[in-house]
Formats: structure tokens, C-alpha cells, sequence
């Protein structure tokens, strides 16, 4: 069989429906076997779209998301989606073109060392010498990127490879020597964290994105449910908390809430399920060592005691770990303490002039009109701080957003893709004017792909974020290159892809456009003009 | 922080050695010595690696290790309960007057005698960091011409083995 039908048929088989890609010559016989699939080809404008989008499809089905690009220029556009799903631990397959193997290491056109520039932002790495290969190199990649922690895997296939005839093994089984992810996790570790739980007086939850990677949020509500006991959630984790529940502190880290603060404060214990404490989560403090016994739950031992000092590390997959504690568990006792002092976090309109809109009461108001299992992805900068805190996740809402690496230009293309994930749920993608700006192209492919997501551009002006940033370090006078003097009408760019856009300068405008875009069946984006000197967090 | 030695065995397969190096430049953490050389199966090779760290960066660097997919184990070995071993290949200057003297040296640290010209020697030692160190102090005296030292190669004494 040919290398490129071996390739597709690996795809199909690993029930992945759609493919997301930017074609070239050293892809070409993939192309034409695509043509010849059950496969659907979405053809993103760059090929970090097509890393993103991928990204949106595989967050939501589960499944792994697949992109094809081609050699050189297009493997290496696609790096920085590659690197962004690494850091949200996202499992792709990518599949980049190489020159032909006799070309290899000649400086051949459209020749770049994929595997070695995208080593340090990929699970694993493959560069495929025989065709023969194939069918355990696919089968090795699905099986690495969806297992343990997901992540992205890399698969450079020269352009004969794909064209050689070979006789291939229909289903070879896979043993990796070095990769065996612990699944379960360790039982009498389990029992040593229920009795310093059953031990403590305050103790506190923390879920990070691994709830959802693990499909644990269900276990993980009804644990909450069970213990009454109080709930932080980490940038990643939003949406892994049914915010309905009355332990619900908020969101954790930087940007995040005082009464999360607080909690992570006074709390004696803390148990993280899924979340690598990073930076932006600890906001430089050290509050989560503050004389606490701390659990840390993952999937990952590289996380468990890498950024702060764990007493009780649990390796293992957070719902087999939630489902035992709920089955060992003494639920006589519940935990439903609250944090001593609650700020107060209310949502008060700036005093702002009429023609500009609060993003804060905005998103309010979207949240209450969207349904009850939305999606919403959010790009990165302030849109995606308010879109965190003001987005009610409560029901089966999802939120995706580039937690880990921050990659402007996510929002749209991830959107494109969770919308052909999930048809039937509604669809918002959060941007930025700066984001969109680097992924404008995929305006065209939202348009042609017929699917309906609703684009709320929080338009300031500004790369706000980073105005936010050099205020605070260098004063309001020293700004410098954040500021988009010709910005564009956006309105009339969403047209000319074919999509619906109206301008929304108050609130009433807002409303009725909103109102608007959830009927019918067409994508809209809705220029929504954000007053410039709301900041990401607003203390009272 | 002091001195480890890591035994990493890996797959032998192209972009392994870049892969296991990269992970150690981009987390900071410097390499003081790396050998790698196939084991009696030719689909691996044994990495010794050197690496100055404390006990929380070394714990860290094994778990980044183990993570990687061509790694098969990972373990540091002791100096209390293993072998390190380097090699060293020197050549000095060796008059006919000093031909003795340098032989016997290097009857005293068991080094071997390569190669002899009219004015040259070239010696070759196998040993501890420390013993070839005070091997080059001494042999120094008559005149070092050049020398090529390996990096550590190591193994952990009694049954255990991977």
C-alpha cells in the first residue's frame, strides 16, 4: 500500500473525522489520498490556524486533533500552535511534509529540520526513513498524544515515503518501552490524602485544566457536592467547577479573584488536582506553601513537587483518583468553611463616556443570554482576563483559551475548530483587537466552512495588555508601541470575508445586536468598542 | 550543589542525543560531562551524564528525563556504590634523559605507554576524576604537548543494572 493511504487510513481509523491543514508539494500525494478519504480537509489560511483550530476540535471531542502541512515555510508557521498545545497539554498529531530522503541535509527547497526545531515544544518526535514504518509511527502517535499527558506529536514524512508502495502490517500493537503512563494512582497514597483530609479543618481544592484533559469533571462536582468542601480553579480550570455550587471561590493567580486569595490563605490543606502551579497561578506569592499540608494530583510525576513542595504527591489520572476518594471517603463529615474576609468583586459600570463599552458588564450580559452549554474560547490580553472572570461557567460550558504559552491569535481559529467538534452548542470566540489582527485570514475560513460562531472583539485600540503591563512598570507617559492608531474597520472586514458585523458602541446597541447574532444561523463579529482605560482587574 | 553522575539509558536512534541535551540547556541546567556509547543490544545506548545540581534540581532533571519517550531508565549513581571511570590520552615531551623517570610514573598510575619518538610519549590513564587530575599534575612537569580526556563513563556495583 501506498505511504500516503497508510497515513489517512491511520487517521480514519482513530475515528478522527476531520483534518485541518495548509497543503504544499511535499505533501501532495497525502493530498491526493485525502481526496480519496472519508476525511474532511479544512483548509486554514496559515498554518498555525490549522494547529489552533485542531486544537479547538481536540479539547472538545477528545480525541486528538490532526493537522497536515507541508515542508519547510509550513512546518515551521506551524511551531508556535505546536508549542501552544504543549503548554495547554493538548494532544495533536502533526503531520509535516520533508523533502525527499535523498534530499535530506542538502539544504533542499522548502527543507527544515522539523523534528529537531520542534523537540522542545512536542510530546515525541518522529521522522519517518520507511515507509514500512507507518503504520506503528501513526499508531505510536495517536497513542502518545492522547495518553498520560495529552500533547502534541510530530510526524515528518518525506515527500517518497509517502509515494513508496510497501507491504504493511494492518495492526501492529504498541509497546513503547519508554513511555508507560501511570494511570491509576497509588492507593495507599490516596488513603494517606483522605486521612489528612479527614485530619483537617480547612481544607481547599484547587482544579486545574487536567480535570478536563481527564474528562473528571463529573467525579470532581460530585466530590465538592459530597464534602462541601471550598473550590479554586486555575485559568485552565475554568469551566471545570459547576460555578452554580455555593464552595466556589473563584479563580486563582494573577489576575484572578481576592476571595480565591483568600481561601488559598487561610486554608490548613490544599489539594491540586490537575494543575501545574505555574507562575501566573502562584502571581509570584507564596501563599500555597503557607503552613498547609499540600496533596498535588497528576498524571505528570514532573509536576508533582516541580513548582511547589508537595507532602502527599498522588501520579495518576484525576478521575480514577476522584472516583476511588469518593468510594473510600467518610462524607459524615463536610468542610464547608468560608474564607474570613470576602471582597467584595461586584461588577460596577466604569463611568465611561457614552459612546464606550465596559467589557465587564458586557460579558455579564452575554453570559446570561448564552446557553447553558456555550462554548467560549478567548485569545490572549485582556479579553481573555475578562472573558475568564466574567463568564458564568455554570452548566456544561466550556472555555478554551492559550493558558500556558499566552498565544495571541488563538481565540478565532480554535473557535472554527470547537464549533465542527460540537455542531449543535454555540460557539463565542473573546478577542482582542491586537488577536485578531494575527489570525484576520481565518475570517475566510470561518465564512466558508458554513459553521456559526459569534466574534465579541473587544476593540480598545490597544495591545491592552501590555499597556496594563508598561503603566504599572513605567507610568502612564511611557507608553510605547501598544497603541494602533489606524486601526481597521473591522465591520467592513468581517463583510468582505462574507460574514455578518455591526458596530456596538453602548450597551443598548450592544443588546440588540447580541440579540441578533443568536438567531439564524450565520457567524457574526461584532465590533465592540471597549473603553481603553479599563484595566484587567477592577479592586474596589 | 555538588557534582552528580546520571546513567540514562536511551533508544539509539537519530535525534535522541540533541533531544536529551536540549532538555538539560533549556531547563538551565549546564552539562559537565556527557559520554554515550551503544550496550550489548545495538537499539540502545547507555548516556553517562555529569551535572552540577543540588538535590531538588536533580530530582527535577530525573523526572524531565523519565518524561522523555526514548528514555528508557534513569538512575544517578553514587560514588558510594558505584564505578566512574574516565579515560585520558596525553603526550609529552620525552627526552631520552627523562624516558625512565616518565615510564615510572606511569607504572605508578598504571598508565600504558601508546606511543614513543625521538622527543615524544604518549600515555594513556584510566581512572577516577581525581586520579587522572593528579596524573596531568604530575606527567605536567616534562613539558604537556596535548592531551584528549573522555567524559565519565559509569556503573553501579552488585546486581543492580539496567
Amino acid at each position: 500500500m501506498e505511504g500516503a493511504k497508510i497515513i489517512i487510513g491511520s487517521i480514519e481509523k482513530h475515528g478522527v473525522d476531520r483534518v485541518f491543514g495548509h497543503p504544499g508539494g511535499a505533501v501532495l500525494p497525502l493530498y491526493e489520498a485525502l481526496r480519496n478519504s472519508s476525511l474532511t480537509h479544512v483548509l486554514t489560511r496559515t498554518e498555525q490556524g490549522a494547529a489552533h483550530a485542531a486544537s479547538g476540535y481536540a479539547r472538545m471531542t477528545g480525541k486528538p486533533g490532526v493537522c497536515i502541512v507541508t515542508s519547510g515555510p509550513g512546518a515551521t508557521n506551524i511551531i508556535t500552535g505546536i508549542a501552544t498545545a504543549q503548554a495547554d497539554s493538548v494532544p495533536l498529531v502533526v503531520i509535516t511534509g520533508q523533502v525527499q530522503r535523498d534530499r535530506i541535509g542538502t539544504d533542499a527547497f522548502q527543507e527544515a529540520d522539523i523534528a529537531g526545531a520542534s523537540e522542545p515544544f512536542t510530546k515525541h518526535t518522529y521522522l519517518v526513513q520507511d515507509a514500512a514504518d507507518l503504520p506503528r509511527i501513526m499508531n505510536e502517535a495517536f497513542h502518545i498524544a492522547s495518553t498520560g499527558r495529552p500533547g502534541p506529536v510530530l510526524v515528518d514524512i518525506p515527500v517518497d515515503v509517502q509515494k513508496e508502495d510497501v507491504q504493511a502490517e494492518n495492526d501492529p500493537s504498541i509497546n513503547i518501552r519508554g513511555y508507560k503512563p501511570v494511570f491509576k494512582g497509588n492507593r495507599k497514597q490516596i488513603k494517606a490524602a483522605i486521612a489528612a483530609l479527614e485530619k483537617s479543618e480547612r481544607p481547599l481544592i484547587c482544579a486545574g485544566g487536567g480535570i478536563l484533559c481527564s474528562g473528571s469533571r463529573t467525579p470532581l462536582n460530585i466530590f465538592l457536592q459530597k464534602t462541601g468542601i471550598p473550590v479554586v480553579h486555575t485559568l485552565m480550570g475554568n469551566g471545570a467547577v459547576d460555578m452554580d455550587l455555593p464552595n466556589v471561590m473563584g479563580m486563582i493567580g494573577s489576575h484572578g479573584h481576592l476571595r480565591a486569595k483568600q481561601a488559598l490563605k487561610e486554608s490548613d490543606l490544599l489539594i491540586i488536582i490537575g494543575a501545574r502551579i505555574s507562575d501566573r497561578a502562584t502571581a509570584g506569592g507564596h501563599i500555597f506553601e503557607r503552613e498547609k499540608i499540600i496533596l498535588h494530583i497528576d498524571i505528570d510525576p514532573a509536576e508533582v513537587g516541580k513548582n511547589i513542595e508537595t507532602h502527599i504527591p498522588i501520579v495518576g489520572d484525576a478521575g480514577d483518583v476522584l472516583i476511588y476518594m469518593l468510594k473510600h471517603m467518610d462524607f459524615t463529615k463536610t468542610w464547608d468553611w468560608k474564607p474570613s474576609r470576602t471582597p467584595s468583586e461586584a461588577v460596577v459600570p466604569m463611568k465611561s463616556s457614552p459612546d464606550r463599552l465596559d467589557p465587564a458588564v458586557l460579558l455579564h450580559h452575554v453570559s446570561e443570554k448564552a446557553d447553558s452549554d456555550a462554548i467560549f474560547t478567548a485569545d490572549v490580553g485582556l479579553n481573555q482576563i475578562w472573558a475568564a472572570r466574567h463568564i458564568t461557567m455554570s452548566g456544561k460550558r466550556r472555555f478554551l483559551t492559550s493558558g500556558g504559552l499566552g498565544t495571541m491569535g488563538y481565540g478565532l481559529p480554535s473557535a472554527i475548530g470547537a464549533k465542527m467538534a460540537a455542531p449543535e452548542r454555540q460557539v463565542f470566540a473573546v478577542m482582542g483587537d491586537g488577536g485578531i489582527q494575527m489570525s484576520l485570514g481565518e475570517l475566510g475560513t470561518l465564512s466558508e466552512s458554513g459553521e456559526k460562531v459569534v466574534i465579541l472583539l473587544l476593540n480598545n485600540q490597544y495591545l491592552g495588555m501590555v499597556r496594563e503591563l508598561q503603566d504599572n512598570a513605567y507610568g502612564v507617559d511611557c507608553r510605547h508601541g501598544v497603541y494602533f492608531k489606524k486601526g481597521p474597520d473591522f465591520v467592513q472586514i468581517a463583510e468582505a470575508y462574507g460574514l455578518k458585523s455591526a458596530h456596538a458602541y453602548n450597551m443598548e446597541s450592544f443588546g440588540k445586536i447580541l440579540e441578533q447574532s443568536l438567531c439564524g444561523q450565520d457567524s457574526w463579529l461584532i465590533d465592540c468598542r471597549i473603553d481603553p482605560k479599563i484595566n484587567s482587574v477592577r479592586r474596589f | 550543589m555538588k557534582k552528580r553522575i546520571l546513567s540514562v539509558l536511551v533508544e539509539n536512534r537519530a535525534g535522541v542525543l540533541s533531544r536529551i541535551a536540549g532538555l538539560f540547556s533549556r531547563r538551565g541546567y549546564n552539562i559537565d560531562s556527557l559520554s554515550v556509547g551503544t550496550v550489548d543490544d545495538p537499539a540502545f545506548s547507555r548516556m553517562t551524564i555529569g551535572v552540577t545540581a543540588n538535590d531538588w534540581q536533580t530530582e527535577q532533571i530525573m523526572k524531565q528525563l523519565n518524561k522523555q519517550i526514548p528514555v528508557i531508565k534513569v538512575a544517578e549513581l553514587l560514588p558510594e556504590d558505584s564505578l566512574i571511570r574516565e579515560i585520558l590520552i596525553i603526550k609529552v615531551s620525552a627526552t631520552v634523559e627523562h624516558r625512565r623517570e616518565i615510564k615510572d610514573l606511569a607504572d605508578i598510575y598504571k598508565a600504558s605507554v601508546l606511543d614513543v619518538t625521538q622527543n615524544t610519549m604518549i600515555l594513556e590513564v584510566t581512572g577516577s576524576e581525581k586520579k587522572i587530575e593528579s596524573f596531568i599534575e604530575h606527567i605536567r612537569t616534562y613539558g604537556l604537548l596535548e592531551m584528549a580526556r573522555s567524559s565519565s563513563v559509569g556503573m553501579q556495583r552488585g546486581t543492580a543494572s539496567f
